[in-house]
């Protein structure tokens, strides 16, 4: 009696266990194409949180890929070929990012992989890519490592060639962030906080450097634990230091509460981060103390360029449920460079994919050149984008609020 | 500069919140020897319980003052029927097996809790918003006490005490002292162990629940997966304790609490320690803590008051 019923249990708890996984995969399977131009089809791989902390960001990404894809099937922009999207969802684990990275490659019908939107993922997935010279384009990661090599600082070197980006790197966001702080909104004394995580740390460090070569003082440092969302000793900490700013390395499940825990402590100082915290659930995490807090974020504000404004009206007729948050239009480029190159590829070869058509996109990738979303889109010869723009966003009245773009030109 | 007392504060409020979530592990322990690690998500339903309250069955705009008992009663209700719901059909079955067995079952029903909350509940995919009494600060000399606090510096201490008065003064908390002491006796004496089981799992979700409430006050959000991290420490402070022992689980927890605000706020001042005091480093000096109280006293800070079992 006692077996049977202790076999029972286990199958109703296997059982359920099943059913639960069957749930979460079905939300991050691939969400529609138009199918119907007929020819050969050619899968976009997506690689992001699409559950979890950052599923607000990773969700945005994957809708836009989604779009750029539906827009290329509509055109027929490259004839004989229609595109699919295949999403999968790697939770801003590296470990899972790699797992997916694996089995992209395994699918002969992918031909081009954007994502992921952390830079530590990213880590673990280029390799996988490279060997089976399949391109992947990041429209977030902005680590200078990847890209330009881990000593990056004195020599660059590019480590994999089928790595690209549209995004622009910390080497850039982090000073840009502190010029502004410094010169702009007169703030001497700053306390800098990060989440050791490879994003984080080196925007942290990279506005650190340039901080402290225009003048100003670092009265403080500290790392956060990015698993809990007790603050409270941090946020002690940061009063007492005398900081008339707080500059945070990492992203915006932290980074909210942080700037509300901040606050509540007794220290009415804005809250300054990279694009990892620009985004409308930062808002939300912060509260209403949070009004006032700066972030930095690449290129122009998708909403005042020209060229996104058709962007932004497909996006709210293809009716997609999320927003498209802070990379919607870097990964609706990062997609359609894809489609470009896949576009080169296929005019080359008379009108059908090449046998070796991967490596083919790979190497068409380098040079492919447009009007994206966020402006002319290029990429340099160690696969960043071309692009150098950036934005100061502020929050004002519940809603981020572009105060000022410009571009970095070293220092 | 004299930022200590504001530290301590800082400290004592997160450890009575690990100190709450430790009584559910410490009492299921003390009766069943079984460690609960689904007690960390009864935690985490419980706060979900009370967001249900205030979000779809009262009134938009209902004051703080009246929704906050309400919503206290749905994070109590629905924390105890997932506590009880888990001791009748996942550890009652399993209470003659070897002890591995329910702790395997205790950890799959820890995941299998986080995914239904995530899989179901509206919005859970991401952190929900919890609501937040309304009111500036409280500053008594340079310490500043939140409002959301409050909750939990007057919810700490009257659960203790009404938990102190249940195990003592009662029938049925006797019942538990008696059953803890020794079940076979026990049940000899005509108390009925399975009723005292399922009373204990009850009390400490109900624990579980008033802390949650005060997490979710504290930080004004809360999401699928708060409980595993804060499940973990309140274990950690149990066995610091000493496990078995209710009142050690709230010194444990205070303890706890205090050890990682002060080595948050103090250890980097120590020449050549700057590297290992941030934030980060806490929970390491939490644990170097922990093992430094095993390692002296094995059984805990209180000892584990119930007698040698055979």
């Amino acid at each position: 009696m006692r077996q049977r019923s202790l076999i029972a249990i286990t199958a109703a708890l296997a059982a359920g266990a099943l059913t639960l996984t069957a749930c979460g995969s079905r939300d991050s399977g691939d969400k529609g194409s138009d199918s119907g131009n007929g020819g050969t089809t050619v899968t976009i791989g997506v690689d992001a949180p699409l559950t979890g902390d950052l599923s607000a960001l990773g969700l945005g990404i994957r809708n836009s890929v989604d779009l750029a894809a539906k827009q290329a099937n509509k055109k027929n922009y490259v004839k004989g070929i229609t595109f699919k999207v295949e999403s999968l969802d790697d939770q801003a684990q590296p470990s899972s990012g790699q797992t997916n990275a694996t089995k992209f490659v395994g699918e002969p019908g992918v031909l081009g992989v954007v994502g992921p939107l952390n830079s530590s993922v990213a880590q673990s997935m280029q390799k996988v890519f490279d060997d089976a010279k399949l391109v992947e384009v990041s429209p977030a990661n902005t680590s200078p490592d990847l890209t330009q090599g881990p000593n990056w600082r004195t020599s660059k070197s590019r480590t994999y060639k089928s790595y690209f980006r549209t995004a622009t790197t910390d080497a850039i966001q982090g000073p840009f962030a502190a010029q502004y702080v410094y010169n702009k909104a007169k703030k001497t004394k700053a306390f800098v906080i990060d989440d050791k995580k490879t994003y984080g740390a080196g925007l942290a460090g990279t506005f650190t450097d340039e901080f402290k070569k225009l003048g100003g003082k670092i009265v403080g440092t500290e790392h956060i634990n990015p698993d809990t969302k007790d603050f409270s000793a941090v946020a002690t900490k940061v009063k007492n230091s005398g900081a008339q700013v707080v500059y945070y390395g990492g992203e915006y499940p932290q980074a909210g509460p942080l700037s509300k825990q901040i606050k509540a402590a007794g220290a009415k100082i804005p809250l300054v981060g990279g694009d990892g915290i620009y985004a409308d659930d930062f808002i939300k995490l912060a509260g209403a103390s949070g009004t006032g807090d700066l972030a930095t974020s690449v290129g122009a504000p998708v909403e005042t360029l020209p060229s996104a404004k058709e962007f932004v009206d497909n996006y709210k007729a293809a009716g997609y449920k999320e927003a498209y948050a802070a990379y919607g239009g870097y990964s609706y480029d990062s997609a359609w460079s894809i489609i470009e190159a896949v576009k080169k590829v296929v005019d080359d070869n008379g009108g059908k994919l090449p046998s070796d058509a991967r490596a083919k996109i790979t190497a068409a990738m380098q040079n492919v050149s447009f009007d994206g979303v966020t402006g002319k889109v290029s990429f340099d010869e160690y696969g960043d984008a071309t692009n150098k723009q950036l934005t100061v966003y502020s929050v004002t009245g519940g809603a981020w609020k572009a105060v000022e773009s410009g571009t970095y030109n070293g220092s | 500069m004299n930022e200590l007392p504001q530290q301590l504060v800082n400290g004592l409020l997160l450890g009575s919140m690990y100190g709450l979530v430790a009584i559910g592990y410490t009492m299921v322990y003390g009766i069943v020897q079984l460690i609960n690690f689904a007690h960390g998500e009864i935690f985490m339903t419980g706060a979900f319980g009370a967001l249900t309250v205030y979000a779809y069955i009262l009134p938009d705009g209902t004051s703080m003052w009246v929704a906050l008992p309400l919503m206290l009663v749905g994070a109590i209700l629905v924390a105890t029927t997932v506590a009880v719901g888990a001791e009748r059909f996942a550890y009652r079955p399993l209470r003659s097996a070897p002890r591995l067995a329910p702790l395997i079952t205790a950890i799959g029903l820890s995941l299998a809790l986080q995914q239904a909350v995530w899989a179901w509940y509206p919005g859970a995919k991401s952190a929900r918003t919890f609501p937040s009494i309304p009111g500036g600060p409280f500053e008594i000399g340079n310490v500043t006490i939140q409002t959301g606090d409050i909750f939990l510096v007057c919810a700490a201490p009257l659960s203790m005490a009404f938990l102190a008065y249940f195990v003592m003064r009662t029938r049925t908390g006797r019942g538990m002292q008696a059953t803890a002491q020794d079940p076979d006796t026990a049940k000899l004496m005509g108390i009925n162990t399975d009723r005292i089981i399922v009373v204990a799992f009850a009390l400490g979700a109900t624990f579980a629940a008033v802390g949650s409430v005060a997490y979710g006050l504290k930080y004004g959000q809360i999401d699928f997966r708060m409980g595993f991290i804060l499940g973990l420490k309140a274990f950690t402070a149990a066995v610091l304790g000493g496990i078995g022992n209710i009142y050690g689980a709230m010194l444990g927890g205070l303890v706890l609490g205090v050890a990682e605000a002060l080595s948050t706020a103090y250890i980097s001042d120590i020449p050549g320690m700057d590297k290992f005091g941030s934030q980060s480093w806490a929970d390491v000096w939490a644990f170097v803590l922990l093992i430094l109280v095993l390692l002296f006293r094995p059984q805990g800070l209180l000892g584990e008051r119930v007698a040698d079992r055979a």
